[in-house]
C-alpha cells in the first residue's frame, strides 16, 4: 500500500502518457489531465501526501519534481501537488515522501525531522520533508524553505531546529543526488489528452488556433486553484511551461528580459541583486512551492489587481512583449491593462517576456498584508525616484497594487512631484493627494480607510528609508 | 540499565515518512461511498420544500438523506438537545447541510448536491454579536460567579475605570479536517472511525442519531491530524451522517470535508464582548471589578455554557481582587455554533483581565508590570489573597517565583531601557515589551467529567497491550502513557503495543480535553498496571522465594529487593502466572479527588491544581502600516516532572504560536448575508514559520517544592496553558502602541492585525484615548 513499489508492476504501453515517480515508469493515459496530482496519488493509495486546503496555501501536499536550468543541471524543486495538473506531469519526474526511507533508514531530512520532535499530528509532516528534502540537495535551507508549509502544532521552532541541523550537512552522493546527475531512461512529453506541451512558440501559437475554446496554461499556480474547485474548463490546454524560448532570463547593460514562464524562482536565482525592487516583492510572493512554479506570464495573464509583480513592472518603466498569430508586439506595462482582470492582450497571443530597463533610480517595493509571509496584499506599493543635485524630483514612479480594478499609477502624485524638493510641506501635499488618489474597496483584508492611507504612507515609508 | 525512557512521540517515525495513517486513508485502496452537503445559501430561512429527485438519479448516486431519513433522534447536541443532524423546517446559519448526497465517489457526490433543489423563505438573520445582545437573544440563562459586594467596593474606591472590549474569534485550522467512516458489520454492529476526541460522545451520538442502544455502535479514533477542541463535539455529526449513509445504503461510507466547507460549517473560538468595570488605589491595587462576558454562542448551545463558565473563573487569572462580580450570556446568532478550542474560553477571560490590569497600570502611570505583580495571589496569605472569587484556595503557587527567574532570565529591567533609547531615536517605529503571567485550572469544571479508564492485557510472551480511553491528536497523549506503562511495569517501552482508542475497549470516556489527558488517563493506566503487579508479585515471590512486599519490577526483570542479583525475566514471570492460572489483563480507573461544583451559584472547587507559566514578548510595531515584528519571546513555564521533556516543550511552543495568532493575524470575517469570507487559507492567516521569532527561548520551571496534587509522577498538564502565554505578544504591541504618544490608555483590538495596530497608534498619537474615565454603571 506504501511506496511506488505497486505502482511498477503498472504495463506499460508503448507511447503511453507517463511520468516518472519515485524512479519507476507510471503510466497516465487513462487519467483526466486537469486531475491534480494529489488526488491521483490518493486514488493509487499513495497516502503520505496530505491535503490540507487544496488551494495551493497550506504545503501538506509538497512533492519534489526534477527540473533542470539554464545550465542543464537537474534540481529537485518543492512544490504544491494540488496545483500541479497530471498534464503537467508527462515526462517529468516525480518524488514523493514515500520514497525517502530506504527501509527502516530515514534520509537524513526525516531523521533531522524526528530528532527535534518536529512533528505532533505529523498531517503536515510529510510537506515539511519534501520542502526540506529539496532545500537539502539544493542548498538553501532556511527559513524560505518552509514558508509555504503551515503546521498548527509545533510553532515551527523544531522545524527551524532541524532546518539549522541540516544546514550543517552534506547531501554527498546518495542517490537521490546520483539520480539528479544520471540522465534517466527519457520519457516523453506527450501530450495527455487535450493538454499539450509545446515546446515552440509557433507551435503553441498553431494549437491555440487550431483549438477553439482552449487556454493558455503555464504554472498553473492560480489555474491550479480553480481547477482543483472544478471551476475553470476549456476545450483544450496549451502548456508554456516547456517553451525554452519563454524561459530565458538575460540581462544586459540596457535592460533585463525575463521569459514569460521563467518561474519565479529562477528569477530570485539567476537575477538576485540586479534588480533590488523585483527581489524585494519576490521576497513576499506567495511561498517557495509556488514560486517553483509560478510566473511573470502567469501573473500578466491573469492579470489580478492584486498581482504583486505588476506594480513593480510599472514602476520600473518596463515593456511586455506578445506574440500572436499576427506577430510580436512591444507595449509598455502601463498600456497593458484596462480593466479588471482585463488587458490589451489577445485571446490567442501569448506573452512572451517582460524587459525592464538598467536606470540609476532608486526603488523599493512594500507590501503590506494580515500576514507578512505568503499572503495577498491589502496594498502593494513599488516606488521609483530620481532625484537632482539641488534635490528636486526629475523621475518618479508611484506604482500600486490592491487599490482599484487594476494596477495602477499614481499618475496625478507623481506630475505633482516633478520638479520639486521632497520637503516636509511637499510630503505633506503628496501624502494628501496619495491618501485620495484612489478609491480602493473595503473586503475582509482590510477596510478602503486603511488602504486609502497606505497609499500615502508606504511613499513616505519609501522616502523615510531612500531619500532622506 | 534503566529502560530506555520515551523521548519523542511515538509516531515520529511514521510521521516523516508518510506512514503514518489517518482516518480517511484508512479505506484505501478498496473504496468506499463517499457524502456530500447540500448547503444553505441563506444564514437564517424557512426549508419550504427539498426535491432530491434530479440529484437521486444521476448516476452513480446511492442515495440523498435529508431529515426525513433519519430513524433516531434527529439531534447531535452534546449537551442540550438544540441541535438538529439535518434540519428539517429551518436553517440556522450560511452553509449549513440541508440534505446530504451518498455516491460513488466525492466528485459525484458533489455534481449530484449541486442538483438537489431547496425552496427556501429567507428570515431575518443576526450575525453579530453586538446585535443579537441588542435583541437580547440568549441562548441559555445568565450565570455569575461573585464575591463580596463589588458595587459598593467600586463606589468607595480610590480610582474607577470602566470600558469594553471585542475579541475576535479562531478557527482551529487542524491540517486534517473534519474525517469519518462507517460501516455496519456482519452482525449489524455500527462500526464507527471518527477523527474525534471524544469517542464516547460519537458513540453516544450515532447511536440516538440511528435510533440504536450504545452497545450496537463502537467508534474508533486514530490518530487525528490536529484537533485543538474542534474535535471535541464538532466531530460527532460527521460521524453521523457517515453513520446513517453506512445505514440507508448498507454499504461502507467515508467523508471527509474540504477544508472551506469545514470552515464555513465547524464551529470556532467563541468571539466575546466584556464589560468591566474596575476600582483599585493608588498603588494599582484592585479593590473590585464587575465583568459582564458575552460569548457568541453560534446558533445552537454545543459546549457554550462551559466555555462561558471558563471564561468567567479565569478572567482573575493570577491576581487577586477582593470583590468581585462576573456575569455571562450566551448569545444566539446564525452562525455556526461555537465549540471547545484550546483554553476553553480561558484565554478570553484572562484577556479581559489583563485588559484591566494594564488600564489600571496606565492610568497611574506606573508600569503595567509593576502593577501586575502587586495584585498577585498570594498563597497562604492573610485577609483571603489565596483565595479565588469562586472559593478555591490558591495552592502551590508557583506564579511569583517564576515571574522573578523570567524578569531575571529574560533580562527585563535591561530590555526596558534599551527599548525606550530606541523609541527616543526613532521616528517611525516603536518597541514594546511585556511580561504576563498565565495561571490555569486543571480539570473539567464538569465534575463527572474527571474520570478515565484503562486496559491492559499482558500476553504470555510478556508482550504488553496497551488502551486506554484518551485519543492522539498531536499532543503525545500516546507517547506519555507508553511512558508512565513502562515506568510502573519495569519493562521497557518497546514491549508495550498502544491501541487505537475504541469505545469497546475502554467505555464511557471523556473526551480529551481540558489538558486533562495526562493527568486522567496516566492514573487509569498506572492503576491497571500496580493491579497487574499486584498478581505477578505473588507469582514472582513464590518464585523467588522472598516476600511479595520484597518483589521489585524493573529494567525488564522481577527480583526481590534483597538479592537484585537474582533476576527473572519479566516474560518468564508472566508465564508462570499464565500456568497458575492468574489473570493477565486488568482495567484501570482513575477519578480526581476532591473537585466539586456547584455551577448554579459559581462556587466549588472545580481545579485539582493550576499550571502556571509566564511570558515575556519584546515587539517592533511600524508607524507607517501598523506591521509588526516579534523580536523575541521568553518563556517559563512549570510542567512539574516532565513525562516527556520534548513533548512538552512542544506543546508549549506550538501553543505560544497558536495564541499569537488568535491575538494578531487570524481574522474570522462575514459578508452582510453571513457567509464565511475568510474560508480557506489563502484568506484566513495562521502564523508561518515567518511570523515566529528566531529568537525563541523556552524553560522549563523547575518548582523548589513537592507540590501538594497527586498527579501522574509529578507531571503537570501542558495542552492548553501555554496558548495564553501569547498573552504577552498583545501586550507587547500595547505597550509599543503606547510609545506613540502619552495617553493614560491604550486600545487595541483583538485580533491586533496591521490595520487594528495602525488605528491604535492614530488614536494614541491624536490623543484621542486620553478621555478621563466617567464612572457610570455599565449599561446592558
Amino acid at each position: 500500500m506504501h511506496g511506488g513499489s505497486a505502482l511498477r508492476y503498472i504495463p506499460l504501453m508503448h507511447n503511453e502518457v507517463a511520468f516518472r515517480l519515485n524512479g519507476a515508469k507510471v503510466a497516465l493515459t487513462d487519467s483526466p489531465p486537469t486531475e491534480s496530482l494529489l488526488r491521483w496519488l490518493k486514488r493509487h493509495a499513495l497516502t503520505g501526501t496530505k491535503e490540507g486546503c487544496a488551494d495551493g496555501d497550506c504545503g501538506a501536499c509538497t512533492v519534489a519534481i526534477v527540473e533542470a536550468d539554464a545550465a542543464g543541471q537537474r534540481h529537485y524543486r518543492a512544490v504544491n501537488s494540488c496545483l500541479l495538473p497530471l498534464g503537467a506531469l508527462s515526462g517529468r519526474e516525480v518524488v514523493t515522501v514515500e520514497h525517502l526511507a530506504d527501509g527502516a533508514d530515514l534520509h537524513p531530512v526525516q531523521r533531522a525531522l524526528v530528532e527535534a520532535s518536529g512533528s505532533q499530528c505529523g498531517y503536515c509532516t510529510p510537506g515539511f520533508v519534501m520542502s526540506l528534502f529539496a532545500g537539502f540537495y539544493a542548498g538553501e535551507l532556511d527559513d524560505a524553505t518552509t514558508e509555504g508549509n503551515l503546521c498548527r502544532c509545533t510553532g515551527y521552532a523544531p522545524i527551524r531546529r532541524a532546518t539549522r541541523a541540516l544546514c550543517g550537512m552534506q547531501p554527498g552522493r546518495d542517490r537521490f543526488a546520483a539520480a539528479l546527475q544520471g540522465a534517466p531512461e527519457p520519457c516523453p512529453a506527450t501530450a495527455l489528452g487535450k493538454y499539450f506541451l509545446p515546446t515552440e512558440i509557433a507551435t503553441a501559437i498553431a494549437l491555440k488556433r487550431a483549438h477553439p475554446g482552449s487556454r493558455w496554461i503555464a504554472g498553473a499556480t492560480d489555474l491550479g486553484v480553480e481547477l482543483s474547485r472544478g471551476r475553470a474548463d476549456a476545450t483544450a490546454w496549451i502548456a508554456l511551461d516547456r517553451i525554452d524560448a519563454l524561459r530565458r532570463i538575460s540581462a544586459d547593460e540596457d535592460e533585463t528580459v525575463i521569459g514569460a514562464a521563467a518561474s519565479l524562482a529562477s528569477i530570485e536565482r539567476t537575477l538576485g541583486g540586479r534588480i533590488p525592487a523585483l527581489d524585494q516583492m519576490l521576497r513576499w510572493f506567495a511561498a517557495r512551492q509556488v514560486r517553483n512554479r509560478a510566473t511573470f506570464g502567469g501573473n500578466l495573464g491573469t492579470a489580478s489587481p492584486i498581482g504583486d509583480l505588476l506594480p513593480v513592472l510599472l514602476a520600473l518603466d518596463a515593456r511586455i512583449e506578445l506574440e500572436g498569430p499576427g506577430g510580436r508586439r512591444m507595449l509598455a506595462a502601463e498600456d497593458y491593462f484596462t480593466g479588471y482582470r482585463e488587458t490589451v492582450r489577445e485571446e490567442d497571443e501569448l506573452i512572451v517576456a517582460v524587459r525592464i530597463p538598467v536606470r540609476g533610480w532608486r526603488t523599493a517595493a512594500y507590501k503590506v498584508a494580515k500576514r507578512q509571509s505568503d499572503d495577498i496584499s491589502i496594498v502593494a506599493a513599488v516606488f521609483a525616484l530620481g532625484l537632482d543635485d539641488a534635490g528636486r524630483v526629475v523621475h518618479v514612479r508611484l506604482a500600486y497594487g490592491g487599490v482599484a480594478a487594476m494596477p495602477l499609477r499614481a499618475r496625478a502624485v507623481e506630475d505633482f512631484l516633478l520638479g520639486r524638493r521632497l520637503d516636509e510641506t511637499t510630503l505633506t501635499q503628496a501624502a494628501g493627494l496619495l491618501g485620495e488618489a484612489f478609491t480602493p474597496l473595503s473586503d475582509h483584508r482590510a477596510g478602503a480607510d486603511y488602504r486609502r492611507a497606505l497609499c500615502a504612507n508606504l511613499f513616505l515609508q519609501f522616502v523615510a528609508e531612500h531619500a532622506s | 540499565m534503566k529502560p530506555a525512557p520515551v523521548s519523542r512521540h511515538e509516531s515520529a517515525v511514521g510521521h516523516v515518512s508518510g506512514r503514518a495513517v489517518y482516518t480517511d486513508e484508512q479505506h484505501l485502496p478498496l473504496g468506499m461511498l463517499s457524502v456530500f452537503p447540500v448547503q444553505a445559501p441563506h444564514a437564517h430561512a424557512r426549508i419550504l420544500a427539498i426535491d432530491v429527485a434530479a440529484a437521486g438519479a444521476m448516476p452513480g448516486v446511492r442515495a440523498v438523506l435529508t431529515a426525513a431519513d433519519i430513524p433516531g433522534e434527529n439531534d447531535s447536541g452534546p449537551i442540550v438537545h438544540d441541535e438538529a443532524l439535518i434540519p428539517r423546517d429551518r436553517v440556522q446559519f450560511h452553509g449549513q447541510a440541508v440534505a446530504w448526497v451518498v455516491a460513488v465517489d466525492e466528485a459525484c457526490a458533489a455534481a449530484a448536491a449541486a442538483r438537489v433543489e431547496v425552496r427556501y423563505e429567507p428570515l431575518e438573520a443576526c450575525l453579530e454579536l453586538a446585535e443579537a445582545i441588542r435583541q437580547q437573544a440568549w441562548l441559555r440563562p445568565p450565570v455569575a460567579v461573585s464575591r463580596g459586594n463589588a458595587d459598593a467596593a467600586l463606589a468607595a474606591a480610590t480610582h474607577r475605570l470602566h470600558g469594553e472590549i471585542a475579541i475576535g474569534g479562531q478557527d482551529h485550522f487542524y491540517l486534517e479536517t473534519q474525517a469519518s467512516w462507517a460501516q455496519i458489520d456482519s452482525e449489524g454492529i455500527v462500526q464507527v472511525t471518527s477523527s474525534t476526541q471524544h469517542p464516547t460522545e460519537t458513540q453516544i451520538i450515532v447511536a440516538r442519531v440511528l435510533g440504536l442502544p450504545a452497545n450496537r455502535v463502537v467508534c474508533r479514533s486514530l490518530r487525528m491530524g490536529g484537533g485543538f477542541g474542534g474535535k471535541e463535539t464538532q466531530a460527532n455529526p460527521y460521524a453521523a451522517v457517515a453513520a446513517l449513509a453506512a445505514q440507508a445504503t448498507g454499504c461502507p461510507v467515508r467523508i471527509k470535508l474540504p477544508r472551506s466547507i469545514d470552515m464555513q460549517m465547524t464551529g470556532k473560538r467563541h468571539p466575546f464582548l466584556a464589560r468591566y468595570e474596575v476600582g483599585f488605589d493608588d498603588d494599582g491595587l484592585l479593590a473590585a471589578i464587575r465583568v459582564q462576558l458575552f460569548a457568541d454562542g453560534g446558533w445552537s448551545t454545543d459546549l457554550s455554557p462551559p466555555v462561558l463558565m471558563r471564561a468567567m473563573v479565569h478572567v482573575d487569572n493570577a491576581y487577586f481582587c477582593p470583590h468581585v462580580h462576573v456575569e455571562g450570556l450566551i448569545a444566539k446568532t446564525h452562525l455556526p455554533s461555537n465549540t471547545a478550542f484550546r483554553g476553553f474560553g480561558g484565554p478570553q477571560g484572562m484577556l479581559v483581565g489583563e485588559e484591566i490590569l494594564d488600564r489600571v497600570a496606565r492610568h497611574l502611570g506606573l508600569r503595567p508590570e509593576t502593577v501586575r505583580e502587586r495584585n498577585f495571589y498570594a498563597e497562604g496569605a492573610e485577609g483571603g489573597r489565596n483565595l479565588t472569587p469562586y472559593g478555591q484556595v490558591i495552592r502551590d503557587f508557583a506564579i511569583p517565583q517564576i515571574w522573578r527567574r523570567l524578569v531575571q532570565s529574560s533580562d527585563f529591567e535591561a530590555r526596558r531601557r534599551e527599548i525606550e533609547d530606541f523609541n527616543a531615536s526613532h521616528a517611525h517605529a516603536r518597541r514594546g515589551i511585556a511580561i504576563t503571567p498565565v495561571k490555569f485550572g486543571i480539570s473539567f469544571n464538569k465534575t463527572e467529567y474527571n474520570q478515565a479508564g484503562a486496559l491492559v492485557h499482558i500476553y504470555t510472551d510478556g508482550s504488553v497491550q496497551l488502551n486506554h480511553g484518551g485519543t492522539e491528536m498531536g499532543q503525545g497523549l500516546h507517547s506519555k502513557m507508553l511512558a508512565v506503562a513502562s515506568r510502573t511495569l519495569g519493562i521497557d517501552v518497546a514491549g508495550i503495543q498502544i491501541m487505537v482508542t475504541s469505545t469497546d475497549k475502554v467505555p464511557n470516556t471523556s473526551a480529551t480535553a481540558a489538558s486533562s489527558g495526562s493527568d486522567l488517563n496516566g492514573q487509569a493506566v498506572r492503576a491497571a498496571c500496580e493491579t497487574l503487579l499486584g498478581r505477578l508479585a505473588q507469582v514472582a515471590a513464590g518464585l523467588l522465594g522472598c516476600a511479595v512486599e520484597a518483589v521489585v519490577f524493573a529494567d525488564d526483570a522481577v527480583f526481590a529487593a534483597s538479592a537484585p542479583d537474582v533476576r527473572l525475566r519479566f516474560a518468564d514471570v508472566v508465564q508462570a502466572a499464565y500456568n497458575a492460572r492468574v489473570s493477565l489483563s486488568a482495567t484501570g480507573y482513575y477519578r480526581t479527588p476532591g473537585l466539586s461544583w456547584d455551577a448554579q451559584a459559581g462556587r466549588g472547587q472545580p481545579f485539582y491544581y493550576f499550571a502556571c507559566g509566564a511570558a515575556v514578548s519584546e515587539v517592533e510595531v511600524c508607524a507607517f502600516t501598523g506591521v509588526h515584528r516579534v523580536r523575541r519571546i521568553d518563556v517559563l513555564h512549570d510542567v512539574g516532572d516532565s513525562l516527556v521533556e520534548a513533548i512538552d516543550r512542544g506543546q508549549i511552543e506550538g501553543g505560544f504560536v497558536q495564541g499569537m495568532g488568535w491575538l494578531t493575524c487570524e481574522e474570522l470575517r462575514w459578508d452582510a448575508q453571513g457567509r464565511l469570507l475568510t474560508d480557506a487559507p489563502s484568506t484566513y492567516k495562521i502564523p508561518t514559520i515567518g511570523e515566529v521569532p528566531e529568537d525563541f527561548r523556552v524553560e522549563l520551571h523547575r518548582s523548589e517544592r513537592v507540590p501538594t496534587a497527586q498527579v501522574i509522577y509529578g507531571s503537570k498538564a501542558v495542552g492548553e496553558p501555554p496558548l495564553m502565554l501569547a498573552l504577552s505578544i498583545r501586550e507587547a504591541l500595547r505597550d509599543a502602541v503606547a510609545a506613540f504618544g502619552k495617553t493614560a490608555r491604550v486600545d487595541l483590538a483583538s485580533p491586533a492585525t496591521p490595520e487594528a495596530i495602525f488605528r491604535a497608534i492614530a488614536a494614541v498619537r491624536a490623543g484621542v484615548a486620553d478621555r478621563p474615565a466617567a464612572a457610570s454603571a455599565i449599561p446592558v
